[in-house]
C-alpha cells in the first residue's frame, strides 16, 4: 500500500482564467500525514477541488497508484464544517454507510461486507458508541470524526481534510489527530488544509507550502523553517492579470 | 348495520366519492414521497414558484386546444419548464440571485395566466385551477393521475442513492462523480409531473400543502431518510383520504379540508413528537440539567 503515490504534474487551477495555483509539482506518497500551510487566498481549498474533480485543472494532470481506476473512489474530500447541513436525517451510522455508496453504485444491495466495512471504520474512530446519534447531536471534534468514519468506509486511499481542527478545544484536537495517525498507519495519504502554525510540528510529518506557487514541500523537521514561513505568508496571494496557458 | 358503520361506510356508496378517495391516495403517496426532497433541499419557495407558474400554460393550452386535458397537461408541463429554466437563465447570467429571479418570473407568470383566462373564449371557472375539485375527477383524470404516479415513484427509487448524497452535500456528491446538474432537472421534472397530477384534484394553490406537509411532519419524529421518504408517502395517503373523509361529512370544501387537516396533524407533531416536538424538548431541558449537576456531584 505505501508504494502507492498521489502524482501531480505541472497543475495549474484558474478561476475565470485567473490563476489560482500555478504550474503545481508534487509526488506525494501514502502513509504520510501532510499539512497544507498557506495564508487566505492561497488556493488550498482550489487545490483540494481539483484533486476530488470538482474543478477541471487548466494545465497538467493527476494521478493515483498506477493511473487506472477511477479517481474519485479513491480520494474523499471532507469539507469544511460550516458547509454540512447538520440537521439532515443522518445518523452516524448512516453517514458512514454512505461511504459504501460510491462503491456499490445505485442500485447493488448493502451487503456484509459493506456492514463490516462501516463497524471498522466506526471502530477505528472510536464512534461505535455514538452510531445511532443524529449529526447535530455531536461535538464539533466527533462530528469530524464522523466525516473521517465515511472516508475511511469508502476505502478511500487519499483524505483530504479542509480546516478539520478549527474551533477544537485541546482534547477534542489530540482525538482527531490520533485518529488521522490511526489512519495515516494503515497506508492512507492525509492532506490537511491548516492554518494553526503552532501545532504543525506536533500534528504533521510533511509541510506544503503552497501560496499560488509551490513555495516548498518536504518532511517537516528540514521544511517548516522561519524562511519558509516568511516566504509563503509575508507575500499578498496572488490577485494578477488573466493570462493564458498552452495547455 | 348499526349508525357508526353506515357514517364510515356512506361516503363509499358514490361513485364520485370512490374516484375521489383513489386519486386522493395516489396523488398523497407521490406529494409525500416527494415532499422528503422538498424539505430537505430545501425547495418550499421553488416549489411554491413552480404551482403558480402552471397557470399561463393552462391558459394558453385552453386557448388553443380548449378543454382537452391532453392539451392542458402539455401547457402546464411546458409552462413550468419555462419559468424553471428562465430562473436558471437569469440567475446565472447576472448578479440577481435565484429566488429574486424566482419570485419575479412566477408572480409575472401568475399575471399572465389571470389574463389569458379572462379572455379565453371558452368560459372558465379561475377557481376551479387555484383551488382544484376533487369530487368532480374524470377518467381522463384519473388516468393522468396513475401515469403519472408510475413515472415519479420508480424515478425516485431507483435515484435514491444519487438523490441522497446530493441533497445532503452536492459538493462532495459531485466529487464522487454523481451528476448534480442532471439530478437537479430530474427531481425539478418529477416535481412538476407530480403537481400537474395534483391539479384537477387540489388546484395550484393547494397542491404546495401536499407538497410539504407531510415530510415536515415525520421529519420531527425521525433522523433517517428512509422513513422520511416512505414514511412521508404513507402518511399523505392516510392524511389525504382522511381530510377528504371529514370534508364529506362536514359538507367543506376538499380540497382545503385536506390541507388543513395536514396543517393540524402537523401543528400536533411540533407540540407532541416525542424526539422533536416542542413540548418534549421543553420537558427535556430540566432532566438533562439535574443529569448534569450530577457530574460534580460523583466527584465530591
Amino acid at each position: 500500500m505505501s508504494s502507492h503515490q498521489l502524482s501531480i504534474r505541472d497543475l495549474t487551477i484558474s478561476y475565470h482564467r485567473i490563476p489560482a495555483v500555478h504550474h503545481l509539482n508534487l509526488e506525494l506518497h501514502c502513509g504520510r500525514c501532510i499539512a497544507l500551510l498557506g495564508p487566505n487566498g492561497a488556493g488550498k481549498t482550489t487545490f483540494f477541488k481539483a484533486l476530488v474533480g470538482l474543478i477541471k485543472p487548466e494545465t497538467g494532470s493527476i494521478s493515483f497508484g498506477d493511473g487506472g481506476g477511477a479517481l474519485h473512489r479513491d480520494i474523499a474530500y471532507l469539507p469544511q464544517r460550516e458547509q454540512v447541513d447538520w440537521d439532515f436525517p443522518l445518523t452516524v451510522r448512516g453517514l458512514a454507510e454512505m461511504g459504501r455508496y460510491t462503491r456499490l453504485g445505485w442500485w447493488r444491495r448493502f451487503g456484509q461486507s459493506d456492514r463490516a466495512a462501516v463497524d471498522r471504520a466506526l471502530a477505528t474512530l472510536e464512534l461505535t458508541d455514538l452510531a445511532d446519534r443524529q449529526i447535530s447531536a455531536l461535538s464539533g471534534g466527533q462530528q469530524q470524526r464522523a466525516f473521517l468514519a465515511r472516508a475511511l468506509a469508502q476505502e478511500a486511499h487519499v483524505l483530504l481534510l479542509d480546516e478539520p481542527f478549527n474551533g477544537l478545544d485541546r482534547p477534542a484536537q489530540a482525538l482527531l489527530s490520533e485518529a488521522m495517525h490511526r489512519i495515516v498507519a494503515e497506508g492512507n495519504l492525509v492532506i490537511v488544509s491548516h492554518h494553526d502554525l503552532k501545532t504543525v510540528p506536533e500534528l504533521f510529518e510533511q509541510v506544503i507550502f503552497l501560496n499560488g506557487e509551490l513555495i516548498a514541500f518536504g518532511d517537516t523537521a528540514a521544511t517548516f523553517t522561519e524562511a519558509n514561513i516568511e516566504k509563503t505568508f509575508g507575500t499578498p496571494a496572488f490577485a494578477g492579470m488573466p493570462h493564458r496557458h498552452r495547455s | 348495520m348499526s349508525h357508526l358503520d353506515s357514517l364510515l361506510l356512506e361516503p363509499f356508496r358514490h361513485e364520485f366519492m370512490q374516484r375521489a378517495f383513489f386519486g386522493c391516495a395516489l396523488i398523497g403517496f407521490t406529494n409525500g414521497c416527494l415532499s422528503a426532497f422538498i424539505v430537505l433541499r430545501r425547495l418550499a419557495l421553488m416549489a411554491d414558484a413552480m404551482a403558480h407558474s402552471l397557470l399561463p400554460g393552462l391558459a394558453i393550452a385552453i386557448l388553443i386546444f380548449g378543454l382537452a386535458p391532453a392539451g392542458l397537461f402539455a401547457g402546464a408541463l411546458v409552462a413550468a419548464l419555462i419559468v424553471a429554466l428562465g430562473t436558471q437563465l437569469i440567475s446565472r447570467a447576472s448578479r440577481i440571485k435565484e429566488d429574486t429571479s424566482l419570485g419575479l418570473l412566477f408572480a409575472c407568470a401568475f399575471s399572465l395566466g389571470i389574463v389569458l383566462l379572462s379572455v379565453a373564449p371558452v368560459r372558465v371557472e379561475l377557481s376551479h385551477y387555484l383551488f382544484g375539485n376533487i369530487l368532480g375527477l374524470a377518467n381522463s383524470d384519473l388516468w393522468i393521475i396513475y401515469a403519472i404516479s408510475l413515472v415519479v415513484l420508480p424515478l425516485l427509487i431507483a435515484l435514491e442513492r444519487p438523490l441522497f448524497l446530493m441533497m445532503f452535500e452536492p459538493s462532495i456528491a459531485a466529487s464522487q462523480g454523481i451528476r448534480v446538474g442532471a439530478l437537479n432537472f430530474l427531481l425539478i421534472g418529477a416535481l412538476v409531473l407530480s403537481m400537474i397530477s395534483s391539479l384537477q384534484a387540489v388546484g395550484v394553490v393547494l397542491v404546495l400543502g401536499m407538497l410539504i406537509a407531510p415530510a415536515a411532519t415525520v421529519y420531527l419524529f425521525s433522523d433517517s431518510f428512509t422513513a422520511l421518504f416512505w414514511g412521508g408517502g404513507i402518511v399523505g395517503m392516510l392524511e389525504s383520504c382522511l381530510g377528504l373523509t371529514l370534508s364529506y361529512w362536514l359538507n367543506l370544501p376538499s380540497g382545503s379540508c385536506i390541507v388543513l387537516f395536514m396543517g393540524i396533524v402537523f401543528l400536533a407533531a411540533l407540540i407532541f413528537s416525542p424526539r422533536y416536538g416542542i413540548l418534549t424538548r421543553s420537558l427535556r431541558h430540566r432532566h438533562l440539567h439535574e443529569q448534569s449537576l450530577a457530574r460534580w456531584k460523583k466527584s465530591e
